[in-house]
C-alpha cells in the first residue's frame, strides 16, 4: 500500500487491524490507538481519500491502496493550515484526539470550504475530545477555512 | 487490546467469484463488507469465520439507480453515500432522515447498506425504514437470483434468509404516487449511538385525505420483522389527522416487544415506540401535502 506518498511491502496476517499495521509496522505513531471500538476517532485516517476509524479495518483490505494519516498533512516542512488552526486557536490540551480531528478536518474542508459551526460539528461527532470541549476545536477549524493557505494568507 | 483470533482472508473480484469462494470455504466463511459490524464482533470472539471474502472490490454493487420503476441501491452503496442521494431523499424522504441518525459520519463511510440488513441486529435502523417502505432484497446464489421482500428477509436477531453461499446484491423499492410521502424519528442517548426506539412511516393518501396505504417500521423495540402491522392495519382508510395518528401511536406501542437494557426499561421504550410512530406519521402526512403543492420539507 501508498502510505503519505511512500509504497510499503508488508506481509501480514489477515487478522492484523489497520491500525496497529499503521503503528506498530510502519511506526507511524501519529495515528492514535484510543477506544478500539469505532467510538472515539482517534485512530482516523484516510483509505483512498475518505476517513476511516482504522481500528475497524483491517490491514489486508488496504492492500493496493493509498492511506494519509496525520504525518502526511505538512508539505515541504510546512505545516497544514489545519494544523496551524489547532496552534493559533488552542484546538488541543492533551492531543490524544487531535491526529483524528485533524484528518477529518483537513477533509471537510477540502469538500466544503465553508463550514459552518453546524458542519463542522456534525463532521467531528463521531470523534471524542475529553480536554478541550469542543469549542476550541471548532474554532481551530473554522480559522482553517479562512486561511486556506496557512499564516501567510 | 482486541484482536480477531487467525482467518483466513479472500479478495472477490465479482459477484460471481464471491459466490464461488463462498462455496469453496463453506458456511465457516462470511462475507466482509464496511466491516463495521463483523469486526468489532470478531475483536469479541462473538463471531470467528475461518475465511473472510472481502467484496468491497466488486464494481457494480455500489450504485444508487431508478429502473422499471424502482429505487435500487446496491448492497455495496455507503452509509453516506444513500445519505447524500438526491435521488434517493427524492422519493423516499425516509432513507435520509434515517440515514442522518445511524452512526456518525466517519462510520457512515464504510458501513453499507447490505451489511446493515445482513448484520440483522434488533436495533438497525435500515432494517425498519426498509421494512416500512415493503423494499425488496435480492439475493444471489449460484443458480440465479431470488427476489424476498425485506418483511421477510430477517429470520430473529441476527439471522437472515441470506444462505451461507449467497449474496444479497440490491434492494429495490417500488416508486410510489404523488400521494405518498414518509419519515424516520429515533431517540438515542447521544448523538451517534444506536436507538433506544425508532419509527419510520410510509403513508399514502388519497385526494380527500383518507389513508390509503401505511407502512410502520420500528427498530430496537421488539417489533417483529421490524413493521407494525397493527398499526398499519388500523390506518388504512382513516383519516390523516393528528388525532389517528396519536390512535396509531398507541397502537404500536401496545403491539411491540421491547426487551429492558442500559438503554432504558420496557415502559419507557414502549412510550416512545407511541411517540415516534406519531411525530413520524404527522411528518409523512406533511410531506405528502408539502408534494401535493409542489414543495419538499
Ligand atoms: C460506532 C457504530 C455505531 C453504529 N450505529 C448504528 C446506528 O445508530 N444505527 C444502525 O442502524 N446501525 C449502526 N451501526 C451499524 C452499521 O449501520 C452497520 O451495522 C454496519 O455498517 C454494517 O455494515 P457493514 O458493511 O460494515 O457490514 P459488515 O460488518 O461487513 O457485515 C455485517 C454482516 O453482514 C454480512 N454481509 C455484509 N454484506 C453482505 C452481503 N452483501 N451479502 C451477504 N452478507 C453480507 C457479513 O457477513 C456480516 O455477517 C453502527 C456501527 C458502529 C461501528
Ligand atoms: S480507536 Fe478507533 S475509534 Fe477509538
Ligand atoms: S485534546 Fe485531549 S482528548 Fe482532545
Amino acid at each position: 500500500m501508498t502510505v503519505n506518498g511512500t509504497e510499503y511491502t508488508r506481509d501480514v496476517e489477515p487478522r492484523m487491524l489497520l491500525i496497529h499495521f499503521i503503528r506498530d509496522e510502519l511506526e507511524l505513531t501519529g495515528s492514535h490507538w484510543g477506544c478500539d471500538t469505532s467510538n472515539c476517532g482517534a485512530c482516523v485516517l484516510w483509505l483512498d481519500g475518505t476517513p476511516l476509524k482504522s481500528c475497524t479495518a483491517l490491514a489486508a483490505m488496504a492492500n493496493g491502496r493509498d492511506i494519509r494519516t496525520v504525518e502526511g498533512l505538512e508539505r515541504g516542512g510546512e505545516l497544514d493550515p489545519v494544523q496551524q488552526g489547532f496552534i493559533a486557536c488552542h484546538g488541543l490540551q492533551c492531543g490524544f484526539c487531535t491526529p483524528g480531528m485533524l484528518m477529518t478536518a483537513r477533509w471537510l474542508i477540502d469538500h466544503h470550504p465553508h463550514p459552518t459551526e453546524a458542519e463542522i460539528r456534525e463532521a467531528i461527532s463521531g470523534q471524542i475530545c475529553r480536554c478541550t470541549g469542543y469549542e476550541n476545536i471548532v474554532r481551530s477549524v473554522r480559522w482553517a477555512a479562512e486561511h486556506p493557505s496557512g499564516a501567510a494568507s | 487490546m482486541q484482536v480477531p483470533s487467525h482467518v483466513e482472508y479472500e479478495k472477490a473480484k465479482s459477484v460471481e467469484h464471491a459466490l464461488e469462494l463462498l462455496t469453496r470455504f463453506g458456511p465457516e466463511a462470511r462475507v466482509l463488507a464496511g466491516g463495521h459490524s463483523l469486526i468489532p464482533m470478531m475483536k469479541l470472539r462473538l463471531a470467528q469465520p475461518e475465511t473472510l471474502i472481502d467484496i468491497n472490490g466488486i464494481s457494480g454493487l455500489s450504485r444508487i439507480t431508478v429502473a422499471d420503476g424502482e429505487l435500487r441501491i446496491g448492497a455495496l452503496v455507503r452509509h453516506g453515500q444513500l445519505l447524500a442521494s438526491a435521488v434517493a431523499a427524492g422519493h423516499f424522504p425516509v432513507l435520509r432522515d434515517a440515514e442522518q441518525v445511524i452512526a456518525d459520519p466517519i462510520v457512515r463511510n464504510w458501513g453499507t447498506i447490505g451489511g446493515s440488513l445482513c448484520q440483522a441486529d434488533p436495533s438497525e435502523d435500515l432494517s425498519a425504514a426498509f421494512g416500512a417502505l415493503r423494499a425488496i432484497a435480492v439475493i444471489q446464489g449460484r443458480d440465479g437470483s431470488r427476489r424476498v421482500p425485506v418483511r421477510e428477509f430477517h429470520l430473529g436477531p441476527y439471522e437472515t434468509v441470506v444462505a451461507p453461499a449467497e449474496l444479497l446484491t440490491e434492494l429495490r423499492v417500488p416508486i410510489a404516487g404523488d400521494g405518498s410521502g414518509s419519515a424516520y424519528e429515533k431517540v438515542s442517548r447521544r448523538v451517534g449511538d444506536w436507538s433506544i426506539a425508532a419509527a419510520g412511516a410510509v403513508l399514502t393518501l388519497s385526494s380527500d385525505g383518507t389513508v390509503t396505504e401505511a407502512g410502520i417500521g420500528l427498530a430496537a423495540v421488539g417489533a417483529g420483522h421490524f413493521v407494525s402491522t397493527a398499526a398499519e392495519d388500523f390506518l388504512r382508510g382513516q383519516p390523516a389527522t393528528d388525532a389517528v395518528f396519536g390512535q396509531a401511536g398507541q397502537v404500536a406501542a401496545e403491539h411491540c416487544q421491547p426487551a429492558a437494557d442500559q438503554r432504558g426499561p420496557v415502559d419507557y421504550k414502549r412510550h416512545l415506540t407511541g411517540e415516534l410512530t406519531t411525530r413520524a406519521l404527522r411528518r409523512a402526512a406533511i410531506r405528502v401535502r408539502a408534494r401535493a403543492g409542489g414543495q419538499t420539507v
